[in-house]
């Protein structure tokens, strides 16, 4: 019997119990929750906020979920690690045990420090379900939203709440929208379609000082606002890790077993730094399929196994008003670029003879043959780019791959 | 556990389980009504290459990468079969952006599906296999 203990209850944590139960349904599993809620589906707040979803149909598992799997579920806030004396006290005092150990404490907003800042009366992040709960209070139909971040979790949020207030201004110091997965050119299809929907962008720019209604802006300007949203970005939550001797650089170091440099510590999810494998190199790679994969990895060996995880890229599928796109891998300058714009825009980026990224906007069917290809580094000797950049299709692959693919059992 | 599978040297490639499928789901009684001048979402697609066509549906992979993969919990494995909780997806496409047989696909309210085996609509088995007229489509155990 052993004693397991994870730190944090979002999809990490989740695959951990799984991947624990998946080899020991006897031993206890502790898990430790800062925020006072079932394990809900995070992504989903700008969702919560549209209508598309409400509290009960967010859950990421049911209601009976720690009760299944013989989990006792600790609200507090982890503050100490001891990985000597194999204990966590919370910040209430409470001190837990543990054989083996995962940190799924995933990330958290990082906050610039902006000048009178604290003079901002309704200011918000967007990460957790309570920051979207008390957004939503806020909010009035006349409201005017300054979001400061054009990335992912601002743009979500700008979707999320835009039938809701009066005016939305985006900025960001980059010089498009959604820099992190889309090049230029594609950034400024999706943002023209975000400005039809009224968005308003100030990009290469960014606030650098506020007072109370007001945002002073680099370029000189001035944005009145009601409500002020901040999604600069986000850090990996490690200094537990750190505290308990964990090698840390932008996340906490992993190796393919999501073992951390301290045996018996496991770390998976937003909190962690593995292995992009679409680029071969160290990264944080901070999405849900992520999360809940090397969690699952990490709760399997912790329960004795020793099963490597491979294959994982960064991707993203992600829609705003109904215009969806999807991207996945690295998009290197030298790759070899082969590019439809049919209907949308369809990129894929060929280097050393693999597919090794693309980016998808419009019509995302299918966009998984292509992530396949990425994930697999299956050769494209033999394939049709022409036939392949215009529709992904399993015709890419040789008759008798594909035959093996559709007739058995995988 | 039983699947769909496709033997691609007996398609014809007529299109009729795309046909049969979406009518199996649409809830209907009337093919008529349920097919006739509207946009369909089978959840069989049939694809082309050089002249060789074949049906391609949800393998119901043993540890499938959708059901790891949904930002909101909303596909699970029940008794093999996967299925994809409609009520709880919120269209978002991240299984459409992983599935490496392209089985998935947005329906016509926008929420993801994919294949379920006929299970728990009025057909009650694959309704893409019973209406095939070449036996190219079946469901077995292998």
């Amino acid at each position: 019997m052993s004693e397991y203990l994870i730190i944090g209850n979002g999809t990490a944590a989740v695959g951990c119990i799984e991947g624990i139960r998946s080899r020991d349904s006897e031993s206890s599993i502790t898990v430790i929750s800062a925020e006072e809620h079932h394990v809900y589906s995070r992504p989903l707040i700008s969702y919560y906020l549209e209508g598309k979803t409400d509290l009960e149909r967010m859950l990421y598992r049911p209601r009976d979920f720690y009760e299944k799997n013989g989990v006792r579920l600790v609200f507090g806030r982890a503050v100490k690690l001891d990985a000597k004396k194999r204990t966590v006290t919370l910040a209430d005092k409470q001190r837990l045990s543990f054989d083996r150990l995962c940190i799924c404490t995933g990330s958290s907003p990082f906050v610039p420090p902006f000048d009178g800042l604290e003079t901002v009366e309704k200011r918000f992040s967007f990460m957790t379900l309570d920051d979207s709960l008390a957004l939503e209070k806020a909010l009035s139909p006349e409201s005017r939203v300054l979001i400061v971040g054009a990335g992912l979790i601002g743009l979500k949020c700008a979707e999320g709440i835009a039938g809701r207030v009066g005016s939305i201004t985006v900025c960001d110091l980059a010089d498009r929208v959604l820099s992190s997965i889309l090049d230029s050119e594609c950034a400024a299809v999706m943002q023209a379609h975000l400005e039809k929907q009224g968005i308003g962008f100030m990009l290469g720019d960014t606030a650098v000082r506020f007072d109370k209604n007001t945002a002073y802006m680099k370029s000189g300007a001035e944005v009145g606002f009601d409500i002020l949203v901040l999604a600069v970005g986000v850090r990996a939550e490690t200094s537990l890790a750190a505290q308990a001797g964990c090698e840390v650089n932008r996340g906490i170091l992993i190796d393919d077993k999501m073992q951390t440099t301290v045996p018996g510590i496991f770390a998976a999810g937003d909190c962690s730094e593995g292995f992009d494998s679409s680029t071969g190199s160290r990264r944080v790679l901070a999405i849900l399929p992520n999360a809940y994969m090397q969690g699952r990895n990490a709760g399997m060996n912790m329960a004795g196994g020793d099963s490597a995880l491979e294959g994982l890229i960064p991707m993203n599928s992600i829609g705003f008003f109904g215009l969806h796109c999807a991207t996945a891998g690295a998009y290197p300058e030298d790759a070899e670029v082969f590019e439809d714009r049919t209907e949308g825009i369809r990129r894929l980026y060929v280097k050393d003879g693999i597919l090794c990224g693309f980016i998808v906007i419009g019509d995302v069917n299918k966009a998984g043959i292509y992530t396949s290809l990425i994930r697999e580094k299956t050769p494209l000797d033999d394939a049709d780019m022409d036939k392949l950049k215009k529709f992904p299709s399993l015709a890419v692959f040789l008759p008798e791959t594909r035959r093996k693919k559709l007739g058995g059992v995988v | 556990m039983k699947r769909v599978y496709v033997n691609e040297e007996w398609c014809l490639g007529c299109h009729l389980c795309e046909y049969n499928c979406a009518f199996a789901n649409s809830g209907l009684e009337d093919m008529v009504k349920a097919l006739k001048g509207k946009p369909i979402f089978p959840r069989v697609h049939i694809e082309e290459d050089s002249g060789i066509t074949y049906a391609v549906s949800c393998r119901h992979c043993t540890d499938p990468l959708c059901v790891k993969s949904c930002i909101a919990g909303a596909i699970s494995i029940d008794d093999g079969v996967v299925r994809i909780d409609r009520n709880k997806c919120v269209g978002c496409l991240t299984c459409v952006l992983v599935c490496p047989y392209g089985a998935v696909a947005p329906g016509p309210e926008g929420a993801a599906q994919k294949c379920e085996l006929c299970m728990r609509n009025s057909c009650g088995e694959p309704a893409c296999v019973t209406g095939c007229p070449n036996n190219a489509i079946v469901y077995e155990e292998r």
